[in-house]
């Protein structure tokens, strides 16, 4: 087979080996737990070793779609299976692949309960992740997005701790809400497209060319921007993400941190904006205020948590204020830095996760104040402790700091011009972002100064039956995390020159005015 | 009053009956019975407009309503004997438990 | 060599890696701790000596700078962001600095921390740091210098916070980190205002483009960004208002006081001024302003040093107090006096704190100079070191810290580019003191009677010649490093400011009220401490306030606590959380929720349960449908 029928095999079997492999483990490994978990790692291992070459064969010069797949499916809507890669979803889906022997690796012992079903759940969970990243048709990305809430639901409600059902149901309300007016603006904006142009599709290219007045650019996008808000999320939409957070068990919380968020921000990087450009520019002062409020929001609350996963899950909300904040920049640097800090922000949160879980399963316990001095008593587990910190801090070196430095610094560079304009509002922004800089370390090294430091403290310990410290399988979970950190904050060229094409095609699909002729919303 | 009036009227009729049977029947058989009376005023009123205009498809309409009245009846009988067992009586008013 | 800039940069971190990796795993046994500090010192010695060549080099090309790509980090649309070192009279003079100084003080904790549990992670940390300072001075981009000034501000946090067991040094540590992380900040909205300007951070494109004044540098205000970039500086070199995490710094072990604290790291702020010397030029309300803040800085701290009584406290305001020094001198214009007193400080300060650290060492842990005294005949090394460093720093004639504040002091005096009377006769006072509160220290330290207490008296013992050696290096650089003429070397690179003619004729006047300054502090100090121990206390109990405020520190951490800390854990615990977070918008959903549960049971009453009435329902239902539509269709 020549390269040119190969390549688009790849991305379906990419995408569909999480259902090959559910169907494994619903065959072979009903009731074998061991079976179900080594099936589970096996099918994420080789869909990361596939997506992998998926990237080294990412042609970043080419513009459009690569490894693109389309057949019809309900030929009267217009709507196609169309699945393809481009530069806005490449490393979310290396990000995905990657993080999927991580999650099943990291809950390789902490599952007791119904194990061949978590690992169906992570599975189809994770095609639906992967799906929702490579649609290139708005029916198809519904679907998968709807689909995400049901295994996620069951992760939450089956496997989480006390206070689950609570925690399920506000994630659910939340969600569903959302998607609801998503889904009647899906429909309402398919339905205009045909009847100024005749044409019925739900292809996002085709999309790309709607023109809307600006009413129904606004009416539209706040659907949208409503659902993905949620997602993100931003504050004041984003108290499910902690109780979500905390009652979900770690593989839960590191899907859910390190790619479900992301479909927020992706979603607008590649829906929201791009399809309601008019309203996108209309609408950026009032949800740039939202992305720094967001990002103080979250450091502020993140530094008086007492609950471990808690002071994590807000440091999220703020992390993720930065890639909204480079993405509405409209600066080529800040949205390279969005993307990058989502890819960042899903490997450092997954690993301060998965080392929150690793804590959790020796002690039973998230309260901080319970902890203290684990520097000494578990030095292996300390030294990724800090590492991971310190990306989150933003430090140089790593992953945390190409991201924020690369968007704080598109904010800023837009900015400027605006003040010199007379208009305030962004360089006032972009500098209250940055003080987010500041509140992120305290509130990070305030975790590692009581968790790490001070006198040797932590329930479950005691001399004569001392913690453990990392067992061969978290050193080398966490090892992989690390190295992906570190290549992303040394070496961020390569990743960056993968997207720079679609970055681009962001910014002259939301700089470009798409009223129709003659409307009130011709921009000036 | 010609004869389609009649079978209208007779139509009419077996609906109403049927209705009021389920309305104040409380033996449970017995409004099942009152129900298929209902359906079948229903069907008559279907064959007599079928041979009025000389269209066959309220017939048609007629076989797919026997279909669904034998399936109802099918499921319903059970249904019934359960209640039965479970309470030993027929009577519809003793089974309120999704009284809100 | 190709690569020669970058390996210096890489040696230290090679052994961050090894110490890091092995010595810390294989645990603590004697072998491993010689092997951790023979390769701890060894990388460090192997950069100096490279650095050495690199010298040569740039010296055998007429001082034109060395450029060095390493790779390319990122290219965004046209703008590139190179990784490249930069190697010109300023990185020569730093980087000889950082290795040289970095070297023997690797060597002196080798005998320092014999015996600590940690010792591996002790040189891991320290080679940290010197990689990521030499990053610092090595890079062309202010994306590199950006990381190495974050990168020293880890292996700060990490070392001052080394014996972590006790949690106030954890917090020292802390403190320190995010206080830089303060000014960070205002680095960070410098580096991207002139990223906005010039689409590039290459500092020597900066720098070349404000000194010609047109295109681009026309765009964005020179004062502005200087005072952004002044904002970090005042971070990192401790300067007001953010010079409050130095003297906690002291937490950490002695050789990293001296390191870090002392010679190396705190100076960041002022080469990173130096270095952007082309933005200052050009910007002088910002120069004003750095001026200002510089001999404010060494007043204030000057003073707080005259009461302290922790040996380390007492040179960590007088490096505070040196550091305003240098910022003086970068204020005025004298971009290479400040570099010169960057290097004789760092000859001196780190002689004083090694020499701290030896009768730290030699006294069992004690710090506290009250209960000193008499240690001369008992450890002369460390004495005789310290004496000429003392001597050094208090501007006796002839040693190194006489010819780099005099300077200072002349150019703050007659610069053109913003001396003033005011700012001289302010360094002059603080000049009195500094000489006031060294010697005063030296003799409540080394001279008089014992205070020890009987048992620590007895184990006094000599530091090992690892110590001792560095020490009398140290010693002889202190006393001879003023003769290097830094600012006629640097001057063919950043021109000296004109001096304000009327004012030429007063520079030997000048030179000798300094003079008589250092001497008057020195008898000052021999009057208060060399006689009997009531005297000072007498003076102490007539300015009984003033000795508590001075004591105090001014309150500042107290007034930072109350002022900023305090009302952000308020707002965060109170407003956020409970308000926002809890009672707002939890609050308003679960209204929502009970509100649809409440209705829901309202309208379930409708649910009667009997069957008779749904018929009817459903009947009076079909009816009602039937007749409307009969009306209406």
């Amino acid at each position: 087979m020549s390269e040119f029928t190969m390549g688009p095999m790849l991305l379906n079997l990419v995408l569909w080996l999480p259902i090959v492999g559910v169907a494994l483990v619903l065959l072979l490994a009903r009731a074998n737990d061991g079976l179900a978990r080594t099936i589970a790692a096996a099918v994420m291992t080789v869909q990361f070793a596939l997506a992998t070459v998926l990237y080294l064969q990412f042609d970043a010069t080419a513009a459009g779609l690569q490894f693109a797949t389309q057949l019809p499916w309900i030929a009267q809507w217009g709507v196609s299976y169309l699945i393809g890669l481009d530069g806005f979803n490449i490393l979310l889906v290396v990000l995905t692949a990657f993080l999927g022997p991580i999650v099943v690796l990291g809950a390789w012992t902490s599952i007791k309960k119904d194990v061949p079903l978590f690992h169906v759940m992570v599975l189809v969970l994770q095609f639906a992740m992967m799906g929702a990243f490579v649609a290139q048709d708005l029916f198809l990305f519904y679907l998968f997005w709807e689909a995400m809430l049901i295994p996620m639901f069951l992760i939450i409600g089956m496997w989480g701790g006390a206070r689950r059902v609570y925690a399920t149901l506000k994630f659910v309300l939340y969600t569903a809400f959302g998607s609801i007016l998503m889904l009647a603006a899906v429909i309402y904006l398919v339905q205009s497209m045909q009847q100024s142009s005749g044409v019925m599709s739900f292809a996002f290219a085709d999309l790309y060319q709607t023109q809307l007045p600006l009413s129904v650019q606004t009416i539209l996008l706040g659907a949208f921007a409503l659902s993905f808000a949620i997602k993100v999320p931003m504050v004041p939409l984003h108290t499910w993400l902690p109780d979500a957070h905390v009652e979900a068990p770690t593989a839960g919380s590191v899907i859910l941190a390190g790619v479900l968020l992301k479909m927020g921000t992706y979603g607008f990087m590649k829906l929201g904006f791009p399809l309601f450009p008019d309203a996108a520019r209309a609408f950026t002062p009032l949800l740039m205020t939202l992305a720094v409020i967001s990002i103080v929001y979250g450091a502020c609350l993140a530094l008086v948590q007492t609950d471990i996963k808690k002071i994590i899950a807000y440091s999220s909300i703020s992390h993720l204020g930065y890639v909204m904040l480079g993405l509405l920049s409209l600066e080529l640097v800040g949205i390279q830095g969005a993307i990058i800090q989502m890819v960042s922000h899903g490997i450092v949160a997954a690993g301060l996760f998965l080392l929150v879980g690793m804590i959790y399963d020796r002690c039973h316990s998230r309260e901080l104040a319970e902890y203290g001095g684990l520097a000494r008593l578990l030095p292996v587990y300390s030294v990724f402790f800090m590492i991971f910190t310190l990306a989150s801090v933003g430090l140089p070196t790593t992953s945390g700091f190409t991201g924020e430095f690369l968007a704080l610094m598109g904010a800023f560079t837009a900015a400027w011009p605006a003040h010199l304009d007379g208009n305030n509002l962004p360089l006032v922004l972009a500098s209250v972002a940055v003080t987010g800089v500041v509140l992120g370390a305290m509130y990070m090294l305030r975790f590692a100064l009581t968790f790490l430091f001070g006198a040797v403290k932590a329930p479950h310990h005691s001399p004569d039956h001392p913690l453990l410290d990392l067992s061969l399988r978290e050193k080398s979970i966490l090892g992989l995390l690390t190295i992906a950190v570190f290549a992303l904050g040394l070496f961020p060229d390569g990743a960056l020159q993968k997207t720079e094409l679609a970055a681009k095609s962001y910014q002259s699909l939301v700089t470009t005015s798409r009223t129709p002729a003659g409307s009130a919303g011709v921009t000036p | 009053m010609d004869k389609v009036h009649l079978l209208l009227v007779l139509s009419g009729a077996l609906f109403a009956l049927g209705l009021l049977g389920v309305i104040v029947r409380r033996n449970a058989l017995v409004m099942l019975m009152c129900m298929e009376l209902m359906l079948n005023g229903v069907n008559l009123s279907l064959v007599t407009f079928s041979q009025q205009r000389g269209d066959a498809a309220g017939a048609i309409l007629v076989l797919l309503v026997f279909v669904v009245a034998t399936a109802e009846i099918a499921l319903a009988i059970p249904i019934v004997l359960l209640l039965v067992r479970f309470k030993r009586s027929m009577d519809i008013d003793r089974y309120a438990d999704l009284k809100g | 060599m190709p690569h020669t800039l970058a390996l210096i940069a890489l040696l230290p971190l090679v052994g961050f890696l090894f110490n890091g990796f092995f010595a810390t795993a294989l645990g603590r046994h004697r072998a491993n701790e010689r092997a951790a500090g023979i390769i701890g010192s060894a990388f460090p010695i192997a950069a100096f000596a490279l650095t050495i060549k690199a010298f040569l080099d740039l010296q055998a090309g007429g001082f034109a700078p060395i450029v060095e790509p390493l790779y390319r980090w990122a290219l965004i649309g046209t703008s590139s962001f190179e990784i490249a070192f930069y190697f010109d009279r300023l990185s020569a003079i730093m980087t000889l600095v950082v290795t040289g100084v970095g070297s023997v003080i690797h060597i002196y904790s080798t005998g320092y921390m014999h015996g600590d549990k940690s010792f591996g992670r002790f040189f891991a940390y320290l080679n940290l740091f010197l990689f990521f300072m030499l990053l610092l001075v090595l890079g062309r981009s202010m994306l590199v210098l950006f990381v190495g000034w974050e990168g020293v501000g880890l292996a700060s946090y990490l070392l001052i916070g080394f014996w972590f067991d006790d949690l106030t040094n954890a917090k020292a540590g802390r403190k320190a980190f995010i206080t830089n992380r303060i000014g960070d900040a205002g680095f960070l909205l410098g580096m991207f205002l002139l990223y906005r300007a010039f689409g590039t951070l290459d500092m020597d494109t900066i720098n070349s483009a404000f000194l010609s004044g047109t295109g681009a540098a026309l765009l964005v205000p020179a004062s502005l960004v200087g005072l952004l970039l002044f904002v970090g500086a005042t971070g990192k070199s401790a300067q007001i208002p953010l010079y409050v995490w130095l003297p906690d710094a002291m937490a950490g072990p002695t050789p990293v006081s001296a390191l870090i604290h002392a010679a190396t790291m705190v100076t960041a702020g002022v080469y990173l001024t130096a270095r952007m010397s082309g933005i200052y030029m050009m910007a002088p309300e910002a120069s004003q302003v750095i001026a200002i803040v510089g001999v404010l800085t060494a007043f204030f701290a000057a003073t707080v040093a005259l009461v302290q009584t922790d040996i380390k406290k007492v040179l960590a305001y007088s490096t505070v107090s040196q550091l305003g020094f240098m910022f003086l001198a970068l204020g005025v214009g004298a971009y290479g006096v400040a570099i010169f007193h960057v290097v004789t400080h760092a000859f001196f300060k780190a002689c004083l704190f090694l020499g701290a650290g030896s009768v730290i060492h030699a006294l069992g842990g004690e710090q506290d100079i009250r209960k000193m005294g008499g240690l001369r005949s008992k450890i002369p090394l460390t004495f005789w070191t310290f004496a000429i460093a003392t001597a050094a720093i208090a501007g006796i004639p002839g040693l190194a810290g006489f010819f780099s504040k005099d300077e200072i002091l002349w150019y703050a005096f007659a610069s053109a580019k913003g001396g003033a009377p005011w700012l001289w006769g302010m360094a002059a006072l603080t000049a009195l003191m500094t000489a006031f509160y060294m010697f005063r220290l030296l003799w409540l330290t080394f001279m008089g009677a014992s205070r020890m207490s009987h048992e620590v008296e007895h184990h006094v013992h000599e530091s090992p010649i690892s110590m001792t050696g560095v020490l009398m290096l140290l010693a002889l650089l202190s006393a001879g490093g003023g003769y290097i003429a830094i600012p006629h070397f640097l001057e063919a690179q950043i021109p000296l400011p004109p001096i304000v003619e009327s004012l030429e004729h007063y520079e030997h006047t000048l030179l000798y009220v300094s003079i008589v300054l250092a001497f008057a502090g020195l008898g000052l100090a021999v009057f208060m401490f060399g006689g009997p121990a009531s005297r000072p206390e007498g003076i102490k109990q007539a300015m009984l306030p003033i000795h508590r405020l001075l004591s105090g520190k001014y309150f500042v951490d107290e007034l930072y606590e109350r002022v900023i800390v305090k009302p952000l854990a308020w707002f965060s615990e109170v407003v956020l959380l409970r308000g926002s977070d809890k009672m707002l918008l939890d609050g308003s959903l679960n209204g929502l929720a009970s509100l649809a549960q409440r209705t829901a049971g309202l309208l379930g009453r409708a649910q009667t349960g009997s069957l008779h009435l749904y018929a009817l329902l459903v009947m009076v239902g079909i009816v009602g449908a039937l007749l409307w539509s009969w009306r209406h269709v």
